[in-house]
């Protein structure tokens, strides 16, 4: 039997890995010491590895990033963590201005290994401060990396190798998939940054997913076989740089695309990712690509509002049917009656 | 003080039926700091808040029963149910937002400070932080421009020792910190018993009349307590980030229970009266909680409007 972790208990086994390899990994944040220890990401760390590669910090993100870089500078692997997206983009200045040039600016003379975790929160009436999916920001920067994991072995593996990266690495983590169990090996390992994985083949259509919507994607899949459409569903697990060629061989061979994303459909990452395709291989292609991401507003609060603000797995399978020209029942959009869809699951009694 | 504890505590009682789908921060313990600084406000004065603001929405005057449906995620939420316990608002009781993000309403609220300068209006700002607050970049920065401009402001910290389960000795040195920071930009700064009513009432007077008459920008520090969890109806004493004795030392400090001791000593009130006061308090506090139950949900077509102004 294969040993089952939760994505949390992955992130922190990476994390404390990485810690026990190599002494200039320290990780700092907002509660990271705490009792509940970041969703129980780095519990248990500050027992092991002592205050000084442990620590907790004052409200001040922005100025915290500057220092985790300053380490960086000289030597230390920080890697600072953020609750949400959202109190994150205080620090953007350090960053977008400063991280993702220094090593460019000075002609190569410096490096900045860090990383930053970051957290998308999601359903619970987490409302339009506290679930921002900012992932394309991130990305249209040249110099940083962008990583969303999915599975927890993903997780583990992802987030050492953004550790061993010599440049800043941004890490998003859904906070729907932190208590999502995986096969995870017990000894140190990497994942590459930059490769895609393919969750399963298919010959009739291309779905691309990151995080939790690779998640949805999969779903999706499961229902189209039963519609005889066979879905390739590929996750991305890096989005900056992004397996072009993954998903190029992709599209070759089914000839439609779909690409699904857990933030606001317009200027977002499922536009890079489309307009690439179409750029490269407009002459595959048997369909337009369809995008099926959030709306164009921000997340509103109230249960009854937000029910209808995330795509889900049958809108997944709507658009691949309709793209496939294969008959549509008109109610497959609605949820089943009494179903909640701000939870994870039942056992989320909020709030956080 | 008495009200905002009532309604703290039914939101607290309710929340385990789970309707109210938002985390909420509640702010039993504080009240005395809340009720005691918007006292001294007139209605057209203005206050902004952050995450832990029911507190201030109701003393500042805030619609109770739109706060409830608020926090329903109703239609008749003071926000249409679009923001949520986190992000109240009541235009005319001149409770002009509250929002999440640490630190990010304090230099919005020199900034209505600013315009009612410029305006010349007769209104004063006070904007509600926590200690957590003060560590953020834009509280110095606020400071410094407020003192810089002699904005008609007060800065309101409610001094929890706490952020989230951090205490103070992580974040910040010196049990003055806080003070001296405006005192050093020239601002008139105290630090004072935030579960004292009559002093945090007071101070706050001081404050606002100061702001009134052209005397410029205040900070004043209530020291305080949070009783419930930081985010949720229960309580976390049992999770090892502070320590019960220390949780029960400010529960016997109850900021509610001194006042109504003192009002019954000095013979402003009996017993029997104030046992009627929360009963009354109670029962609107029960109607708004009915209330929020039975308004209807938003309705899906308002979801992609209010994105930008027409
Ligand atoms: C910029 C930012 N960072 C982190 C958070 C998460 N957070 C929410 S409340 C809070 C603690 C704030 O402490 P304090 O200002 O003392 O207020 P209190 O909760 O004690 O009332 C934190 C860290 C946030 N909302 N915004
Ligand atoms: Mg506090």
């Amino acid at each position: 039997m294969n040993r089952q972790l939760k994505f949390s208990e992955a992130i922190r086994e990476a994390t404390d890995q990485a810690m026990g390899r190599d002494p200039s990994v320290y990780i700092v944040g907002l509660g990271v010491p705490d009792p509940k220890g970041i969703f129980g990401t780095t519990l248990g760390l500050l027992e092991k590895y002592g205050t000084t590669r442990v620590q907790d910090m004052p409200l001040s993100e922005n100025a915290l990033t500057g220092v985790a870089l300053g380490s960086a500078l000289v030597g230390m692997r920080p890697i600072i963590t953020h609750q949400r997206v959202d109190f994150a983009l205080v620090a953007m200045e350090q960053m977008v201005n400063q991280a993702a040039k220094w090593h460019y600016m000075f002609g190569g003379k410096a490096k900045v290994p860090m990383v930053v975790r970051m957290i998308i929160g999601r359903g619970w009436g987490q409302g339009p401060q506290h679930s921002q999916s900012l992932q394309a920001w991130f990305a249209h920067i040249p110099g940083l990396k962008v990583v969303m994991p999915t599975t927890a072995y993903d997780a583990k593996g992802l987030l050492a190798a953004a550790i061993e990266d010599d440049n800043p690495v941004i890490f998003i983590e859904h906070r729907w998939l932190h208590n999502i169990s995986d096969d995870v090996p017990e000894e140190y390992y990497t994942v590459p940054l930059g490769k895609a994985r393919i969750m399963c083949e298919g010959s009739d259509v291309t779905i691309i997913g990151t995080s939790y919507m690779a998640l949805e994607s999969l779903r999706a899949a499961e229902y189209l076989r039963d519609a005889e459409v066979s879905a390739e569903v590929i996750d991305l697990r890096t989005i900056r740089p992004w397996d072009v060629e993954t998903v190029l061989a992709s599209v070759r061979k089914t000839g439609r695309l779909v690409v699904t994303d857990t933030a606001t459909t317009a200027f977002g990452v499922s536009a890079e990712i489309s307009a690439t395709v179409l750029e490269r291989e407009f002459d595959s292609m048997k369909a337009a690509p369809v995008r099926i991401a959030l709306p164009d507003y921000p997340c509103p609060t109230s249960p009854a509002l937000s029910n209808d603000f995330y795509p889900r797995a049958r809108h997944i399978v709507f658009e691949v049917k309709k793209m496939m020209g294969q008959e549509l029942v008109a109610d497959m959009l609605e949820d089943p009656l009494g179903q909640r869809l701000d939870v994870p699951d039942s056992s989320f009694k909020g709030p956080f | 003080m008495l009200r905002i504890r009532i309604v703290e505590n039914a939101i607290a009682e309710s929340y385990g039926e789970q309707e109210m789908r938002c985390p909420v921060h509640l702010s039993i313990g504080q009240e005395a700091a809340e009720a005691g600084a918007c006292a001294a406000l007139e209605r057209r004065d203005y206050v902004l808040s952050g995450h832990r603001s029911h507190g201030h929405y109701l003393a500042k005057g805030g619609n109770l029963k739109a706060m409830m449906a608020e926090i329903y995620g109703k239609a008749t939420g003071c926000a249409g149910g679009k923001g949520g316990s986190m992000h109240l608002v009541d235009l005319e009781a001149g409770f002009l937002g509250a929002a999440p993000i640490v630190g990010s309403t304090i230099p919005i609220a020199a900034g209505v400070a600013f315009a009612t300068q410029m305006r010349n209006e007769d209104r004063v700002v006070m904007v509600f932080l926590g200690d957590g607050a003060t560590e953020t970049g834009v509280f110095y920065e606020s400071v410094n421009f407020a003192a810089l401009k002699h904005l008609p402001i007060v800065f309101l910290v409610e001094n929890n020792f706490y952020s989230v389960y951090s205490p103070m000795n992580v974040r910040q040195k010196g049990v003055n910190r806080i003070v001296d920071i405006a005192r050093a930009h020239g601002m008139e700064a105290h630090q004072a018993d935030g579960n004292d009513l009559d002093i945090v009432y007071q101070l706050s007077r001081q404050a606002v009349t100061k702001a009134r008459t052209g005397g410029g920008p205040s900070l004043l520090e209530f020291i305080t307590y949070r009783w419930r969890e930081h985010c949720g109806p229960g309580y976390d004493n049992d999770i090892g980030y502070r320590t019960e004795d220390e949780f029960f030392s400010w529960k016997e400090r109850d900021p509610v229970v001194a006042y109504e001791k003192k009002l019954i000593a000095n013979g402003v009130v009996g017993q029997h009266e104030m046992d009627l006061i929360a009963r009354d308090l109670k029962q609107e506090v029960d109607a708004a909680i009915v209330y929020a139950k039975q308004s209807p949900w938003p309705d899906l077509n308002t979801l992609p409007s209010q994105v930008y102004a027409s």
